[in-house]
């Protein structure tokens, strides 16, 4: 770990203000942080500790949507009232991840921004584009089994590691944002991450110093929600592939079908043309086939993780199918 | 004590089960922390000044010379005191020798020349005054070096592998009973199949940790080791001084699963570095370093060919694994010792051979051998069952022996059977859906599945001193070690036992090369070999005591008839006559009386085989929809003799069982063939079971008199419980799914393509 400077934020303002200085770095929760600065993963020269700030609540919005502050731990989110009644999937999702003490100390942003657990970028004498531009990708060709199978790029495989934003990304969740200007932007969670291509270093369309202050939901769309996670022990451990799911739909027939999934790209992985191809359709094989083909466009294994894609479509035809299959509709409330 | 029999002088034998035994001597020092582990000395027992700290700085290819170490922004970072590498290391003896009698006492130099041999071969050792300062300078460190390439992948290797000359207990690599061969093509029902077990790294809660001390020519390393004699040799022979200069002190550890036989880089690197600094220096690995600065079980492949009778009589059986050792060392997994020895057969042949490659050394973790090899036999096994259509425990009682069949030696004891007999009942085995998947609970498949358990039993050298003092507490000392199992406990009640002391009166003291030397913790040996030493020092003690009593004028006692006296309550008495024995302690000397103890491992029982056994049960569920399978509840029966302490027997086998069914569906490593390295190196990638991987456990104990094992009629658990475990699992796998998987872990990945597919609608 190298020595940094640090300071305590006393609004979310100044903290942006201070984050925008070169080398410098917010902490929250600090349980990804902490960790690639002792590996020296990360570098910072400076940390900007956002604990003395208020950290939000979890509100209701006029618009009948929910506001969860960014500094909301995983734990008292998953504990809503109102997330655990109207978003179960992301009750469900916080829990699949992480342990009670960790999850105990993430928030809501820090979860949105978890860095990749690929093991070549956590290891600072191998190849990594993420965490040393330009070096290659130790990945490929390496250990890749919890890597990435689609929207990855020659340059970098890493997959994005969180469960919690697999559902907000189902969720059509709005990240907001305050910069060091005193601006604020609200960004839609489709359009927060970037995939690697040549600049797989940077995750988010953030800029330096900008300050996630909110995350806003819209009201909860119709259907049944789930969060199903393939994992190689039964807690604590990342997924293999995991799948957020929004179905509506009866007696097999469905309406609209929402899913994001995990484990399986650079960031949580939604295919509008996926969803539409289902809109409406009957669940059967050749349907829930050509949403998965829309869905994995692109895709391939790098040997290790090979079996992420047909697990994947094992797992995404399943949850929509089970949504809707005859007999499911008295959980359609 | 426990039993309540009073300790008769000439016949003081250690009746029976010990019943309950007792709680953990030591549990409430390590559960408030006050238990001092090798990091944590100053203020215990090491009262010099702040000991300098060190960090590893380990090599990143597997293969290959450092050709530079760029140091000019560590040496003058802050805090640093010292940056050692091979350019200004102390000459060191040579490692080895290769052919060792105790291959944990062989020198091992660090940094004595700019050689690598695997991926994390340390190549610096900074030494700064704090943690932070020297694993910062550490990490500025820049070193250049010129990479051979590595030959890493096992697999790529089979066709190099050769047979050495021993293995891991000295055993031979072959062994050829019969004409397996023959009898094979011979026999009417045959399985022949091949399984592979991955790489296991060691990671014991307590990372290994050493602090070195110099007093002039003497060196104290305060360290984590199971073997504290063999460490004091290893260290003596790699800095070239005297044994008797060397003191090597290990109270307490957090984990050892023979990961702490061998010593490694920490206890040198620190020694070498105090010394050139003239003051204390203290280091621990860190979590990822433990992946490659250590040892750790190899990747096993095996070839299993059985062949029965129509009956299921063991025609044939032959057993082949193909292990990896480092290139530089000789250490070989004895995967086929269930194949020699657990079921009846007229022809077993059993081979192992070795591929040295450009990766860490392999070496001992819990059960080396039978751990993964009673996976490849007992899945064996069960294929047999089910190809003969006989139930998977008639099977094993049909090849039940009390004869073990390579050596032709009678076990001393086997109860086998009866663990197969009384696990079944308990598990309610009959239960068992008798066609492999066809039992549903929502998405899950629902399977039973059983093994045998089968772990050598051993008994070393070791010896103990007692000193009772005039306060009437005995004092034990010895250089065992308790890697967590529970050593101070039991030996505080054999102790007890054989004096007629209560517990509170005893204080056993070890982990310390100067105490009365033992063989330490390894191989399930360690409870009953220092044990032994401890009751027979008792023993002695007695008869001391007992003497000087009849001998005394002053006694109660004085002209007492010898074989009259009793040791119970604290006192010695023969009749209505007796004494407190601190008083009659007090009264020979001052200081006390003081007797030795001492065991061979020449008196093991000749002629005779002798080993534990048990049985286990599984409950197992496979999610039809993600190949995710779920130990549901588990049953293990064992014969172990003597019980000395229920409650510590029953955490080790009950933490056996749960490595096995972790080495079944969980726990394993990959190698990146690439750099030589295992690409899981921390617990986030490294999986082992949590909590909710681990259903309903329980473990039985039969009752069982084996007197002829040693002097406590106490046979080794410490390794029975993950001996067949793991197999139970995987066989439940088959029966709730019909599907064989051979290579393990069974992870989601790998089991999944062999489900049925999922429902549209």
């Amino acid at each position: 770990m190298r020595s940094f400077g640090y300071e305590r934020a006393g609004s979310p303002q100044g903290a942006a203000q201070a984050g925008a200085a070169s080398g410098a770095a917010f902490i929250a929760g600090g349980t990804n942080l902490l960790d690639l600065m002792k590996l020296e993963v990360e570098t910072p020269t400076r940390l900007v500790d956002l604990g003395r700030l208020d950290p939000g609540g979890v509100h209701p919005t006029a618009e009948g949507g929910l506001r969860i502050g960014a500094g909301v731990s995983n734990s008292a989110l998953s504990a809503d009232p109102t997330v655990r009644s109207q978003y179960p999937l992301l009750a469900q999702a916080l829990l699949a991840g992480a342990s009670p003490q960790l999850r105990n100390r993430a928030t809501t942003a820090g979860n949105l921004l978890q860095r990749t657990r690929c093991v070549y970028f956590y290891d600072t004498a191998s190849a990594c584009n993420k965490r040393a531009p330009g070096t290659g990708c130790g990945a490929m060709g390496g250990v890749n089994r919890m890597n990435a199978v689609v929207g990855t790029s020659s340059a970098c495989i890493a997959a994005h590691p969180s469960d919690m934003a697999v559902a907000m990304m189902a969720l059509d969740a709005t990240v907001e944002t305050v910069t060091a200007n005193g601006a604020g932007r609200r960004i839609p969670i489709t359009g927060f991450y970037r995939l690697p291509g040549n600049t797989p270093h940077l995750d988010t369309v953030l800029q330096p110093g900008e300050l996630i202050t909110a995350v806003t939901l819209p009201p909860p769309p119709p259907g049944v929600q789930g969060y199903r996670k393939i994992r190689d022990r039964a807690s604590y451990a990342f997924a293999l592939v995991s799948v957020a799911s929004i179905v509506d739909g009866s007696d097999g027939q469905i309406r609209q079908a929402r899913f994001a999934c995990g484990g399986i790209a650079p960031r949580p992985w939604r295919v509008e043309a996926a969803e539409a191809a289902l809109t409406g359709a009957r669940a059967d094989g050749p349907a829930l086939d050509r949403a998965c083909d829309l869905l994995l466009q692109g895709a391939a294994g790098h040997g290790y993780n090979d079996f992420k894609i047909p697990m994947v479509r094992r797992l995404v035809t399943h949850v929509v199918a089970q949504a809707v299959r005859p007999g499911q509709e008295q959980r359609n409330g | 004590m426990a039993d309540g029999t009073p300790k008769g002088l000439r016949e003081p034998s250690l009746d029976g089960p010990f019943g309950p035994g007792i709680d953990r001597v030591d549990g409430r020092l390590k559960v408030t922390g006050h238990a001092p582990y090798a990091y944590e000395y100053q203020g215990a027992e090491y009262h010099g000044p702040e000991p300098l700290v060190g960090y590893i700085v380990p090599a990143t290819i597997a293969t290959g010379r450092v050709v530079s170490i760029d140091d000019a922004v560590a040496s003058r970072a802050p805090g640093v005191r010292l940056v050692l590498t091979h350019a200004n290391a102390p000459p060191q003896a040579p490692w080895g020798p290769l052919v060792a009698q105790d291959r944990f006492a062989r020198a091992q130099p660090m940094l004595s020349d700019d050689r690598v041999r695997h991926y994390g071969d340390p190549v610096a050792f900074v030494v700064a005054d704090t943690f932070e300062q020297a694993r910062a300078a550490a990490m500025a460190l820049v070193v250049h070096y010129e990479s051979d390439t590595p030959q890493a992948d096992l697999r790529r290797h089979l066709d190099q592998a050769k047979v050495l000359s021993k293995m891991d207990g000295g055993e031979s690599p072959v062994s050829d009973v019969g004409d397996s061969a023959k009898a094979f093509a011979a026999a009417p029902v045959r399985v022949d199949l091949r399984y592979d077990t991955d790489y296991q790294n060691h990671a014991q809660m307590e990372p290994h940790a050493s602090l070195a001390v110099w007093n002039g020519p003497k060196l104290t390393i305060w360290c984590s080791s199971q073997m504290v004699d063999s460490h004091q040799g290893g260290v003596a022979a790699t800095l070239q001084m005297s044994k008797t200069n060397v003191r090597i002190v290990s109270r307490y550890i957090g984990g050892g699963f023979g990961g702490k036989l061998p010593y490694y880089a920490d206890q040198i690197l620190a020694a070498l570095a105090a010394k050139r600094l003239d003051h204390p220096v203290k280091v621990a690995l860190t979590r990822q370093q433990m992946f490659h600065v250590t040892s750790h079980r190899t990747q096993t492949f095996q070839h299993l060919q059985l062949g029965a009778d129509h009956d299921g009589a063991l025609q044939s059986m032959n057993h082949e694994a193909w292990v990896q050792t480092a290139r530089y060392d000789n250490f070989v997994e004895n995967v086929a010792q269930p194949t020699r020895g657990l079921y009846a057969s007229p022809n077993i042949t059993t081979l192992h051979k070795v591929a040295k490659l450009d990766l860490p050394r392999s070496d001992s973790m819990r059960a080396p051998g039978d751990a993964p090899g009673s996976l490849g036999l007992e899945c064996a096994m069960d294929e047999l069952a089910e190809r003969l259509g006989m139930d998977p425990v008639a099977l094993r009682l049909k090849n039940d022996t009390m004869v073990h069949p390579t050596s032709h030696q009678p076990y001393t004891t086997r109860k086998l059977a009866d663990c197969l007999k009384a696990g079944a009942a308990q598990f309610g085995w009959e239960r068992r859906p008798t066609r492999p998947g066809t039992v549903r609970d929502g998405e899950w498949l629902i399977g039973y599945g059983m093994a045998s358990a089968y772990r050598g039993n051993m008994l070393r050298d070791a010896s103990a001193e007692v000193t009772l003092g005039a306060d009437g507490v005995l004092v034990v000392r010895l250089a065992m070690t308790d890697i967590g199992t529970g050593t101070y406990t039991v030996l505080t009640q054999i102790a007890a036992e054989s004096t007629g002391l209560p517990v509170e009166k005893v204080r056993v003291l070890m982990g310390d090369t100067a105490f009365p030397p033992t063989a330490g913790s390894g191989g399930s040996f360690g409870a009953e070999t220092s044990g032994s030493a401890v009751f027979r020092a008792c023993e002695a003690l007695r008869d001391r005591l007992a003497e000087a009593a009849v001998g005394d004028a002053r006694s109660p006692l004085h002209g007492a008839d010898m074989t009259r006296i009793a040791f119970e309550g604290g006192r010695i008495s023969s009749g209505d006559a007796g004494e407190e024995l601190g008083a009659l302690a007090g009264r020979i000397s001052p200081d006390g009386v003081t007797a030795q103890g001492k065991v061979s491992k020449a008196e093991k029982p000749q002629g005779k085989a002798e080993a534990s056994f048990g049985a286990h049960f599984a409950e197992v569920g496979v999610n039809m929809v993600t190949g995710e399978v779920r130990m549901r509840r588990m049953v293990g029966v064992f014969s172990v003799a003597r019980v000395l302490n229920a409650k510590t027997l029953r955490s080790q086998l009950l933490g056996g069982m749960i490595w096995g069914l972790s080495s079944a569906l969980i726990e394993g490593n990959e190698v990146d063939v690439r750099q030589g390295f295992f690409a899981n190196h921390d617990l986030a990638n490294y999986h082992v079971p949590i909590q909710a991987d681990v259903g309903e456990v329980e473990v039985t104990v039969l009752a069982e008199s084996d007197p002829a094992v040693n002097p406590i009629g106490v046979k080794g658990a410490g390794e029975l419980g993950i001996c067949g475990s793991g197999a139970a699992v995987v066989n439940a796998v088959y029966n709730a799914t019909g599907v064989r998987m051979r290579s393990f872990p069974i992870t989601p990945d790998k089991l999944l393509p062999h489900l049925p597919p999922v429902l549209s609608v």
